[in-house]
Parts: C-alpha cells; sequence; structure tokens
C-alpha cells in the first residue's frame, strides 16, 4: 500500500512541478505586472497599486470591449445549447445514415478558429459597392434580399456577426455532449412515460430535458470560458471591426501589450479577463468537488 | 570504440559550425514586398554561398502582426538575427534607448554610406552620436492612387486640393463607381490616411509640430482636418473593414473603385498584379511635402550569427542590393548615388521628390513618434471612422499628447 502510493506521487510530480511553474507562477507574475508602471519596452518595477486598473475602466475601448463580451457570451451560449439539442435531439428520432450526420455536424469543430475567421470573413463580406458576395448574394439569388445586411461592416451588428461563425464551429461540439447524455438515458424511463399516456413532447419536456442538466453545465461551463477568452476568431475574422464594435479584451490586450508597449496595462487586462473566468468556473468546481466529497 | 565515438562527435559539431546560417525577420508577405526580399537574398547568398537564409516573416500590413511576435523574442532573449525595424521613433525608442541594440557606426564608415546617404535619414537612425541601423528604402506615404482608365472615361483630372477631392468623388459616385478605396481591417489604414489629411491641412511644420508640442492638438486646424476626414469617409466602400490594405488596392486594379490613399508599397503590389493602368499624384494639400517612412535592419545585441548579419547589412547598404530591392519593392533607395534610369517611372519622380521636397515624418509608420502615442492616436481614429464625432475625437487626441508628455 506505502509503495504504491509513492509511486502514484511519482506518476503525478512532474505534472504538478509543470503546472505550478507554467499555470500558478505565471499567474502571480502576471498579476504584479499589473499593478508596477511597465509602460516601455523596458521592464519598470515601480509599484502603482491598482492605477493601471483604474485607468482601465476609464479607457472607453475596454468598455465598448467588456460590452461586447457579454453580447458576445450571451448570444453564443443560448444558440449553440439550442442548436446543439435540437440537433441531438433529431438525430436520436432514429434517422438513416446518423453517423455520417453526425459526422458532417461535429466536423466544423475539427478546424481552427483561425480557418473559421477566414471563411467567415469571406461569406459574411457584405461586397463593395452595390455588388454582393457571399452570404449576401445566396440571399439575392434566392429572392431574399431583404435579409441582405452589412454584417460585420455594420456599427449596429459588430460582435453578432462573429457569433454566427462561433455557432458554425461549436453548436456540432454541443450535439455531440447531448447525443452522449440521451443514449445514457435507460430506456425504461421511456417505456414507464409511454405507459402513463405522455406524449413525445412532455417525454422531452419532463423527462429527457431535465436528465440532461449536468451536461447542459458542462457546456455553459466549456463554450462559457471559451466565450470569454475568444481572441482567435475575432483576430483573423473582423479585427477589432468599424469603432471596436468587434472588439474583445483578448483583442485589446494583444493591442495594447505588444503594439503600444503598455506591457502593464496588457497585464490588468489579462487578470480581469482571469477573473471573469473564474467566476464562471469557480462555482462549478467547487460544486463538483462538493459532489466528489459526498460519494 | 571510445574513441570512434569522440571523433564522430568532433566531427559532428564541426559540420554544424560551419553550416551558417541567418535568420531574416521582417513582414514582407504581399506581392512586391515579398519579391524584393527574395531579391537580397539571391545577391547575398551569390557572396556568401552556403548560407542558409531563415525567412521569418509575419503577414500583416505595417507590421501589426510582426512586431507583437518579435518583442516577445527580444524580451526573451532569443532575437532573431535581424530584423525590420521602421527608422526613426519606432527603432530609438523601442530598441535603441532600452539597450536591444548593437550601434553599427563603424559600419557606415567602412562602407561609406555616411557620405551616400542624406542627412534627414541619418537622422533619423542616429542616436547619441552613433548609427544604430541601415536603411533599405525609403517610403512615400502621401500618395493618392488613381485608376488612370476611369479618370480617361469620364475625363477626370486626379485632384490636388479637398475642393477638388470632393468635386471629382461626387461626379464618380453618380456613375456608380466607388470614389474612395479604403480598407480598415487591420486598423491603421484609416489612421494613415487622416495623417496625410492632417498633412494637408497644417502643412508641413505645423504637421511635425504636432508631436513635438509646437503646434497644439486643439488647433483649429485640426478640427478642420477632422470635419474634410468625416467627409472623405462618406466617400469610401461600404465593405471597408473586410478589407486588408492591399484588398483595397485590388478595388482600383478590377476598376470597382477610383482613388485611394496608400504609401507606395501600393505601386509594388500593383506591379506585382501585373496592373499598369495606374496614375498617382499627392494627397490633396501636400504639394511639396514627402511624408517619408523608412526600413531598415540593425545588429541586435546578442545575435547568433554577428559575422554572417554584418555581411547582410552590407548587401542591405549596397548599390546592387537597393537597387533590385526597391524596383521591386515600390519604394526608392535611401542612397542618392544610385543610377535613376533603371527604376521604373513612378520611382523616379519619387527620387526626384526626396530631393526637392519639405520631408516630415509619418507618424503611422513609427518614423514620427513613439509607438505607444502611435497605438492610441490609430485607436482614436479608428472609433472616429464610426462615430464621426469631431468634438470628441479632437478632446481625446490632446489628452493623448497630454499623456505623453508634449505640453497642450
Amino acid at each position: 500500500m506505502k509503495k504504491d502510493r509513492l509511486i502514484s506521487i511519482l506518476f503525478i510530480l512532474p505534472s504538478i512541478i509543470l503546472i505550478a511553474i507554467f499555470v500558478y507562477f505565471f499567474i502571480g507574475w502576471t498579476s504584479w505586472v499589473s499593478l508596477v508602471n511597465w509602460k516601455d519596452i523596458f521592464p519598470d518595477f515601480t509599484f502603482v497599486g491598482l492605477r493601471n486598473y483604474i485607468r482601465l475602466f476609464q479607457n472607453y475601448r475596454f468598455t465598448i470591449s467588456l460590452q461586447n463580451t457579454v453580447v458576445f457570451t450571451a448570444l453564443f451560449l443560448i444558440a449553440s445549447i439550442t442548436i446543439g439539442l435540437l440537433l441531438a435531439i433529431l438525430l436520436d428520432r432514429k434517422v438513416r445514415f446518423e453517423s455520417v450526420f453526425r459526422t458532417i455536424y461535429l466536423f466544423p469543430m475539427a478546424v481552427s478558429f483561425v480557418v473559421t475567421g477566414v471563411v467567415w470573413r469571406w461569406i459574411l463580406n457584405p461586397g463593395p459597392g452595390g455588388e454582393s458576395v457571399g452570404i449576401n448574394l445566396l440571399f439575392e439569388k434566392i429572392g431574399l434580399s431583404f435579409l441582405k445586411s452589412g454584417w460585420y461592416t455594420d456599427p449596429n451588428i459588430g460582435i453578432k456577426a462573429v457569433v454566427i461563425a462561433a455557432v458554425w464551429q461549436m453548436s456540432g461540439y454541443v450535439m455531440a455532449m447531448y447525443l452522449a447524455g440521451i443514449r445514457g438515458i435507460p430506456t425504461e424511463l421511456y417505456e414507464a412515460a409511454q405507459l402513463d399516456g405522455a406524449n413525445t413532447m412532455q417525454v422531452y419536456r419532463y423527462i429527457v430535458i431535465p436528465l440532461l442538466r449536468p451536461i447542459t453545465l458542462g457546456a455553459v461551463i466549456i463554450l462559457g470560458h471559451i466565450s470569454l477568452k475568444i481572441f482567435d476568431l475575432v483576430f483573423a475574422m473582423t479585427g477589432s471591426g468599424i469603432g471596436f464594435s468587434c472588439d474583445v479584451p483578448a483583442l485589446f490586450m494583444y493591442d495594447t501589450t505588444f503594439r503600444g508597449n503598455y506591457f502593464s496595462q496588457g497585464a490588468a487586462v489579462a487578470i480581469m479577463l482571469l477573473l471573469f473566468v473564474a467566476v464562471l468556473i469557480v462555482p462549478y468546481l467547487i460544486h463538483s468537488i462538493r459532489t466528489e466529497v459526498r460519494r | 570504440m571510445w574513441r570512434n565515438l569522440v571523433l564522430f562527435l568532433a566531427m559532428a559539431l564541426t559540420v554544424v559550425s560551419f553550416a551558417a546560417k541567418i535568420e531574416i525577420f521582417s513582414w514582407w508577405t504581399a506581392g512586391g514586398e515579398a519579391e524584393g526580399l527574395q531579391e537580397l537574398f539571391n545577391i547575398f547568398s551569390k557572396s556568401n554561398p552556403g548560407v542558409e537564409i531563415i525567412n521569418a516573416t509575419v503577414a500583416g500590413g505595417a507590421g501589426a502582426q510582426a512586431k507583437a511576435v518579435l518583442k516577445t523574442r527580444m524580451l526573451g532573449g532569443d532575437p532573431p538575427d535581424t530584423f525590420q525595424v521602421h527608422a526613426g521613433h519606432e527603432l530609438i525608442d523601442t530598441w535603441v534607448k532600452t539597450g536591444f541594440m548593437e550601434p553599427i557606426t563603424f559600419l557606415y564608415k567602412q562602407e561609406g554610406w555616411d557620405k551616400t546617404m542624406p542627412k534627414g535619414i541619418l537622422d533619423i537612425v542616429s542616436y547619441n552620436g552613433e548609427l544604430w541601423s541601415v536603411p533599405v528604402n525609403i517610403h512615400r506615404a502621401n500618395v493618392l492612387w488613381y485608376n488612370k482608365a476611369i479618370f480617361d472615361k469620364y475625363g477626370l483630372k486626379p485632384p490636388t486640393t479637398f475642393d477638388e477631392f470632393f468635386k471629382v468623388a461626387d461626379t464618380l459616385k453618380s456613375y456608380g463607381i466607388i470614389p474612395f478605396a479604403l480598407g480598415t481591417k487591420d486598423g491603421w489604414e484609416a489612421a494613415h490616411a487622416f495623417e496625410t489629411v492632417l498633412i494637408g491641412k497644417l502643412g508641413a511644420e505645423g504637421y511635425k509640430g504636432l508631436w513635438n508640442g509646437k503646434t497644439k492638438w486643439s488647433d483649429p486646424r485640426v478640427t478642420d482636418a477632422l470635419e474634410t476626414f468625416a467627409k472623405m469617409l462618406t466617400y469610401v466602400n461600404p465593405d471597408h473593414a473586410a478589407r486588408t490594405w492591399d484588398e483595397a488596392c485590388a478595388l482600383i486594379v478590377e476598376g470597382k473603385a477610383a482613388m485611394n490613399i496608400m504609401g507606395d508599397w501600393a505601386v509594388g503590389y500593383f506591379y506585382a498584379k501585373n496592373f499598369k493602368d495606374f496614375g498617382w499624384t499627392l494627397a490633396p494639400g501636400n504639394a511639396g511635402i514627402f511624408d517619408a517612412l523608412s526600413d531598415s535592419f540593425g545588429l541586435p545585441k546578442g545575435a547568433k550569427n554577428r559575422e554572417t548579419v554584418i555581411a547582410f547589412l552590407k548587401v542591405l547598404g549596397s548599390k546592387e542590393g537597393q537597387v533590385a530591392f526597391n524596383i521591386k519593392k515600390g519604394s526608392i533607395p535611401a542612397r542618392t548615388d544610385v543610377d535613376k534610369s533603371l527604376f521604373p517611372e513612378y520611382q523616379r519622380s519619387a527620387m526626384d521628390d526626396w530631393l526637392k521636397h519639405e520631408i516630415v515624418p509619418s507618424v503611422m509608420h513609427g518614423a514620427a513618434a513613439s509607438e505607444g502615442w502611435v497605438t492610441e492616436f490609430k485607436d482614436v481614429i479608428s472609433l472616429f471612422v464610426a462615430r464621426p464625432d469631431v468634438k470628441v475625437t479632437q478632446k481625446a487626441l490632446v489628452n493623448i499628447a497630454i499623456g505623453q508628455g508634449v505640453a497642450q
């Protein structure tokens, strides 16, 4: 027994050391940088307290990017989860060639966000002058011209157009999670419900969806932290957009740190991002640790 | 057996040390610029056979992305052997004052460059009496490019003043042609165009004063420049946020748009697209002013292949290198002693202007102000494109200058 324990500790020790350095040490380092006066290429470690954070909230660009993050996260979560659930339910209705459809829906996830960004930049391009390209051209050809839009080049839509690309990429993944969950529901429950005279709608409403709650929670956590930290998709697809209508904190962090050389301010943005994600993840961690202890 | 192994290792080591390498870092990936870089490599390889060239390029106009990669590498103690940097504040403030570079004054003396390059350019690569980088070209930022076929078709003359610009633009609009092509996807292009409007409204002295406090940002001429720029923005292609600078030039090539304001790297793009029907004039109100920037390469401290870098820098400063590179890139040599007749028409005119026009430093391309100032300036103008509020924007510009320690 004792030897087993020693071996198991030896096995996890390397990863503990690596994580201690490359995650926790660097979080600490970034927090420290965010509290000093490093605003040139050369480090300056004069302590300035929370000044960088105060400046951050006075910065119009940061404020806009925060608002965009809220909009993006809300729309992205709602749309991906709804579409993913619908696809899973449809696929579960014993369609033929299910595995083919499953692959088709899941495939976008195999593509990187950068590729998605470049492709959707052209699909949603409104076209120069009066002529249409991409999806606008499609709408025009099938007689739905009223759906034509400036997409991400319209400051009022901006970040919402980026959501479309993100949902395209991630809803298949949500579908896969839900499908696994649905398959895990014992058939006895369906049979019992049928005996009680429940129709299909009621089966989903009262049995399937409530039982899928842990999966929904998992999806919210995974998609949520992706959306709070999103960078590559926006960077490749739109940049900051007109008047920062597509700007997100990660993009602002990159710009202010590496173009403007305001390293301390960039670190402050990074810490803010960490806090946002923590707000989402920590309750989940506490919840799962508690359930584990109970077991 | 051990002896053999030791022998083998020793041989392996010598092979490694003989296989010389040089890593050259730049953001030259688009049409003419990548071809120009290749010309330099060819010349270098001729005199340095067997040296492996690692072409470390990072795409993105004006170095938007490359600079970030470079900074992490430099701060992490892993500098490329030599890297592209805009001469002026970007070179001096970011890399020289902070002690990342080695002076190369000896190379200037040895090669006689201090006599073949004009004082204007030597000044901006100097600091504390030493010279810090080799300017490989001079670019002009304040050029208005136009599609000749369109202008001929409608009997239009290229505009030289803002009034003429708007008149021409109205005519073009009435024929259904985009008057003014713009791409703002990378964030710097609108600020680039605005820079030329500032020059047009304030003149050379007034514009230069903005960066050292002699002109106040609250000046009514800045207000005028913002109002004019807001009006110009009403003539641009609606999809400008989806396009980069070269994709905006593509509108001119395709004949969908008639004019744009871009630096003369556009001419390299036109050549690369085999498009000959372009004309040029100066941005409105910019007559007699040369808005200049220069790409240069220096010697970072701790470069792994110092001798090879020096050999490459010699190529960059040589007549042969400057001619071959600049013909492709669309820029003009920093040296004044090259044979003008080798160059295409546009570059010949720019070479004439370089000697007789008043030279002002470009802000968007790192010559006029520190990178921090440039970033904030770019952000404010970027917001202005969406919300053309002159009063708010001007106040923001004043505040940036104050934040940069320039009295207002």
